[in-house]
């Protein structure tokens, strides 16, 4: 990742680009606009928890029973009253063991590689109406909650900043977190390429009565 | 929208763009219909069109609005069918959603600010510019608050760059599902870019030694955050407040948001309110749970950011077919991740033969680059496709090359080749090959 040369280089590369004009910023404070953040703003907007050490993390605690009160209430008309999904709306239960089937169920359960990141995504996301509303003691026992529907913590689980960094999730070593990419090469060839007999249409869109309309006023098409 | 425009319109495309329409139900449309572009050249020249020779029309006969009649503006009332449009079975609500851009009736590399993509996570939020902050802190020498006034006064930069949904055509990974470029395609979109590039602002800041990553995060109620490498902030990112000329949008983020050049467009976190530095990355929902890529032996891959290169036919397309045979110039646009456009190639037989297109300026990095090929059209069935090949040598693949690596469940970075099948009618579909 980045280094201190590079930044530098990259620095008086921008400085010779604008040589001329106006010297770029060299210095820290070089601009001196806005105003310096106070450690009480930080503290308000500070929200992140990160995902493999559960970093940031705040104070407070939660167990699976308050969590079912908090989830009946908060969570159970979307996701459902065990995690199950209405509607269309996810699923955050279940799944184990179907990542390499044809038609593969992601929950939290069967995916989500740390639970930390669960905290940190019901307290900046969730209820949807009403995101980050919830105090932080009721985030740690949806958390500990939903983990307990997926069979990965017991029901006398207390979820907190120490605890909830040392849960494995399932799924958790089966990421690979640099791209791969590019994973496909080839030549363009231009002429000849295909013997023409082996060309054959494998699928068409054409009569699967998927596509909303393209003309006129907006489709409320739903499936069949 | 006058509700008797959209009547009429919604009968013309009832009865289908290509099929003959007799003139005189079209009459009966009225005079603001007879240049519909729902029309065939044919039926625009019927001798009995009250606004086409030897009549004058009856615009030319009285006298337009004014200025400030419309003091913003807007389109044609006959351009009103051209709009943003979102599959209503593909998510539980609009909030969390998904529109896409009518490419079918762009016609050039600039996506117009009302036609431009839409995600959110949780819904628009209508951010008040004057109370708008953006706060960047963490491992850094003195942390800020910036005001939009603030930020208006750092060096200014202009960068014409895509933004593409990474599930761009992530419903086609099984089959051909979606008849439609707007459907499979829509979610990019290009525009020029006025900001401040976050370099100027880190610099500003002070990075401090141990900082290697940058956690990005938006007002909306998602709180929408993204983890990206410091050395991608440093290169070209921008954290702009306009798109194409004027303000941002609400729908891209006003007033502030974040570009990133050539990366799947969910990590450009709009309404943009914090920038944390820190050592590691966080690994938030949306770079976990989501926008990662499920492969077939059960491992997913995470941080897949690129856009790789990917190119499609614009013209003719299912919404755009063909009327009868002749010379017609097949129309398209390419881009890359990865930087500039250096050719793409087009087949009218399924692959077997190829021509190169010729690419219009400008050319520009990580844009959308026009294309275009003059083509005879024998009225016989045909299958376009089209194929772009970047300035690092990488050709874009076909579905079924991605298919035998990925699998069909990993929903992103579909960048394969479109096949469109022209049938004799000249009518236009969306098929895969074998």
């Amino acid at each position: 990742m980045s280094s201190s040369p590079r930044r530098l280089a990259l620095l008086c590369a921008g400085m010779i680009a604008a040589a001329g004009t106006i010297a770029l910023a060299a210095e820290p404070g070089y601009y001196g606009y806005g105003e310096r953040a106070t450690p009480e703003q930080i503290a308000g907007w500070d929200i992140d928890a990160r995902g493999e050490d559960g970093m940031g993390l705040p104070p407070g605690s939660g167990t699976v029973h308050r969590g079912t009160e908090v989830y009946a209430e908060q969570c159970a008309a979307c996701h459902g009253t065990f995690g199950e999904g209405e509607g269309r709306f996810p699923k955050l239960v279940g799944g184990a063991g179907t990542l390499r089937d044809d038609r593969p169920e992601l929950t939290v359960g069967s995916y989500w590689p740390f639970a930390p990141t669960l905290w940190d995504y019901i307290n900046r996301a969730m209820p949807m109406p009403a995101p980050h509303t919830l105090s932080a003691d009721d985030v740690y026992a949806l958390t500990a909650y939903i983990l307990n529907l997926n069979d990965i913590v017991p029901s006398e689980f207390v979820a907190d900043r120490e605890s909830l960094p040392k849960v494995k999730m399932p799924n958790r070593d089966n990421f690979l977190w640099t791209d791969p990419r590019p994973d496909t090469a080839a030549k363009p060839c231009m002429s000849g390429c295909v013997d023409p007999a082996d060309i054959r249409i494998a699928s068409t869109a054409e009569g699967k009565n998927l596509t909303p309309r393209t003309t006129g006023p907006l489709d409320t098409m739903q499936p069949k | 929208m006058r509700p008797d425009l959209w009547r009429s319109i919604s009968l013309l495309s009832s009865t289908g763009a290509h099929t003959r329409l007799g003139r005189r139900s079209l009459l009966g449309l009225g005079a603001a219909l007879t240049g519909s572009l729902a029309l065939g050249p044919k039926q625009a020249h019927a001798e009995t069109s009250p606004a086409s020779p030897p009549a004058d029309a009856p615009w030319s006969q009285s006298l337009g609005a004014g200025v400030v009649d419309r003091p913003y503006g807007r389109p044609a009332d006959t351009e009103a069918g051209v709009i943003r449009r979102n599959v209503p079975w593909l998510t539980a609500g609009t909030e969390s959603s998904i529109s896409f851009s009518p490419l079918q009736d762009l016609h050039g590399i600039i996506t117009p600010n009302g036609l431009f993509f839409e995600r959110y996570h949780a819904g628009r939020p209508d951010v008040e510019r004057d109370q708008h902050k953006l706060m960047i802190h963490g491992l850094v020498e003195r942390p800020l608050i910036l005001s939009m006034k603030d930020i208006l006064r750092f060096p200014s930069v202009s960068r014409i760059h895509f933004i593409e949904c990474p599930a761009n055509g992530g419903m086609e990974w099984r089959a051909a599902q979606l008849n439609s470029l707007q459907f499979n395609h829509g979610m990019i979109s290009c525009a020029e870019w006025t900001g401040v590039r976050l370099s100027t602002l880190l610099e500003e800041v002070g990075i401090k030694k141990e900082a290697k990553w940058v956690m990005v995060e938006g007002a909306d109620g998602a709180h929408m955050n993204r983890s990206l490498p410091l050395d991608k902030c440093l290169d070209d990112c921008l954290v702009v407040y306009a798109q194409n000329g004027e303000a941002l949008r609400p729908e891209q983020g006003y007033p502030l948001r974040l570009v990133v050049p050539g990366w799947e467009g969910n990590v450009s976190i709009k309404w943009l309110r914090r920038i944390k530095l820190g050592e590691k990355p966080w690994h938030s929902r949306e770079e976990t749970s989501k926008y990662t890529d499920l492969m077939p032996d059960g491992t997913s891959r995470g941080f897949t950011w690129l856009i790789d290169a990917k190119s499609v036919i614009t013209f003719p397309c299912p919404e755009k077919p063909l009327h009868g045979p002749g010379l017609y110039e097949i129309r398209g646009l390419a881009w890359t991740g990865n930087g500039k456009v250096k050719r793409v190639d087009v087949s009218t037989d399924g692959g077997a033969n190829w021509q190169s297109a010729r690419l219009h300026e400008p050319v520009l990095s990580k844009a959308l680059t026009k294309f275009t090929l003059p083509w005879r059209w024998d009225g016989q069935p045909a299958l376009l496709e089209s194929r772009v090949i970047d300035e690092t040598g990488y050709v874009q693949p076909t579905i079924a090359q991605l298919r035998k690596l990925r699998g069909t469940n990993s929903v992103y970075h579909n960048n394969s080749i479109q096949t469109w099948q022209v049938k004799g009618d000249g009518s236009v579909f969306d098929v895969q090959l074998a």
